[in-house]
């Protein structure tokens, strides 16, 4: 049991990884910068709560406050560069912030133990839900409640001219300027929208694996990140949400016995999708299949 | 309406524009021709803010508009449709024409959650009235990119006007388009004047240029050669030189 729902919370955790980029996506912007601000919204919360002893929620606002902010920061020198440019300055900015946790020594004493984030070994105290009593269940419950809530502001962007008007940069900036639109509002405001979401779903994921290792916070899982969004397409959310089941759920874990070797099933996978679905699995073609199956 | 006071713009030693002086006067139909690489589309691009000029000034209704980036000058009412159609591809015809009406100003009538979600009444007239005016009526929920090209060319028209400008340019409206189409053109453009809206072509196409404008200028290096009515400048004989080569008098 524990195993599903560990399962259930890793997929929870990277369907907001997922959504964290998908509005970058939308307004174009290809960022390999997710994964750091994933990993400062872990470390942040993780600090909060044990070297500070803060209740869960507030660190978790708190975690996602710092990420926002960060990514404000970032939107603006990310105006300046496109496509492949962009790509190259976040993976930048993701391995420097991976580089500073990798070196952040800030080690207290309480009750006889040394805790905090000890450098290269780690930060390993993070036992806010077992010191507090929380089933495993209850982490579950609380962590999908972000999902959920997330996933509904998303959805009732995408219904609203916020939807439009983030598309309409993705497709055609110069076209979107000269309609009206202002490309550096919208452009970092989809950034720090985006660090907002990597920051809960990093403080999230800090208290879940209770222990965080600057090795999670890779290039890979920026990668991840915006895969999820572009194998399930930019026209929902709920594409995100099933290419993280299908990544996470079917590849990684219902394929553990291939060992490393399903890895190159996760590269393929991209390459066919890029083929025969160019706008993800859930496009407006397979929308529209799915709206007449639920009418007849 | 607009002043284009002694404008030069210099992409390294090309002087795409030399000191060029253009007057357009409100609700006339302001025709630009000239041969290929004269200047006409950087023009368009200097007043819409996409380039900012090398020297001179871009005065709109008494403002200098320098520093003025592309979506400002736009809610000061200057819109533009390209020479290479741009639409937003992957958006419905409908949000097409809905992301250019939201960018101007706000109806304050109704709530702003309604409007947020395109349910507004007056906004949803407005963009009928707008697909009415395209022929597009039945093709609201159609991808922009299904549409076929002389439908691309009218929604991007249409999604001009939906921002509601005081003054549109049009960089080569009938480029590649027929008879029929370019008839079908010019009457548009005149009922946009009827509207009250100011325009400047920019256009290849004679037989549009010579039937539907007040005025034309005549660019040639990036210099005007010659200004007038449409008679004047089919027998202006600075004009025959840059189009043929020498005049009929050599």
């Amino acid at each position: 049991m524990d195993f599903y729902l560990n399962l259930i919370n890793t997929i929870g955790i990277h369907t907001m990884l997922g959504l964290s980029a998908y509005l970058l996506l939308q307004t174009g912007q290809l960022s390999l910068a997710q994964a750091g601000f994933f990993a400062v919204g872990s470390y942040t919360a993780a600090i909060l709560t044990v070297i500070f002893q803060w209740n869960i929620i507030p660190s978790v606002l708190v975690a996602m406050l710092v990420s926002g902010f960060l990514a404000f920061l970032v939107g603006f020198p990310a105006l300046r560069v496109k496509g492949l440019m962009l790509v190259v300055a976040t993976i930048a900015f993701s391995e420097f912030v991976r580089m500073f946790f990798y070196n952040l020594k800030w080690r207290v004493t309480r009750n006889g133990e040394e805790i905090g984030p000890d450098g290269t070994m780690g930060f390993a105290e993070i036992r806010y839900f077992s010191d507090n009593g929380w089933s495993n269940f209850e982490v579950t419950l609380f962590l999908w409640s972000f999902v959920i809530l997330i996933m509904g502001v998303i959805w009732w962007s995408d219904q609203s001219r916020t939807g439009a008007v983030l598309r309409a940069v993705g497709e055609d900036e110069l076209a979107a300027s000269s309609v009206g639109i202002n490309l550096t509002v919208v452009k970092v405001s989809a950034m720090t929208a985006g660090g907002f979401i990597a920051g809960i779903s990093g403080g999230l994921y800090a208290h879940q694996v209770t222990s965080l290792d600057h090795h999670s916070f890779t290039v890979l899982l920026g990668t991840f990140a915006i895969a999820y969004p572009i194998l399930g397409g930019l026209s929902n959310v709920f594409g995100t949400l099933v290419a993280v089941i299908f990544i996470q759920g079917l590849l990684v874990e219902g394929l553990r016995f291939l060992g490393d070797w399903r890895m190159i099933l996760f590269g393929l996978l991209i390459v066919l999708a890029m083929n025969f679905k160019p706008l993800g699995l859930f496009d407006k073609q397979t929308m529209d299949l799915i709206k007449k199956a639920i009418r007849v | 309406m607009l002043k284009i006071q002694s404008i030069s713009k210099h992409f390294g030693g090309v002087k795409a524009l030399n000191e060029l002086d253009l007057e357009v006067e409100e609700g006339e139909i302001y025709g630009v021709i000239g041969p290929n690489g004269s200047g006409k589309s950087t023009l368009v691009n200097v007043i819409c803010g996409i380039f900012l000029p090398t020297e001179g000034d871009v005065i709109f209704e008494g403002q200098i508009l320098s520093e003025n980036p592309t979506h400002q000058r736009l809610k000061k009412g200057i819109a533009r449709t390209f020479q290479n159609i741009r639409l937003f591809p992957n958006l419905t015809v409908w949000q097409n024409l809905w992301v250019a009406r939201n960018s101007v100003e706000d109806i304050k009538t109704e709530s702003s959650f309604y409007r947020w979600f395109g349910k507004s009444s007056i906004v949803k007239k407005e963009i009928e009235k707008m697909l009415e005016f395209s022929n597009l009526g039945n093709r609201a929920d159609e991808l922009a990119s299904s549409l076929a090209f002389g439908e691309q060319r009218r929604l991007e028209l249409a999604r001009a006007l939906a921002t509601k400008p005081r003054l549109l340019l049009l960089d080569e409206p009938a480029a590649g388009m027929n008879k029929d189409e370019i008839r079908d053109l010019d009457g548009r453009i005149r009922s946009m004047q009827l509207q009250g809206i100011t325009i400047i072509l920019i256009e290849h196409v004679m037989e549009l240029v010579m039937g539907v404008t007040d005025r034309i200028a005549v660019l040639n290096f990036g210099s005007k050669i010659a200004e007038g009515n449409p008679q004047e400048i089919q027998n202006n004989d600075a004009v025959q030189e840059a189009y043929l080569g020498y005049s009929e008098d050599d």
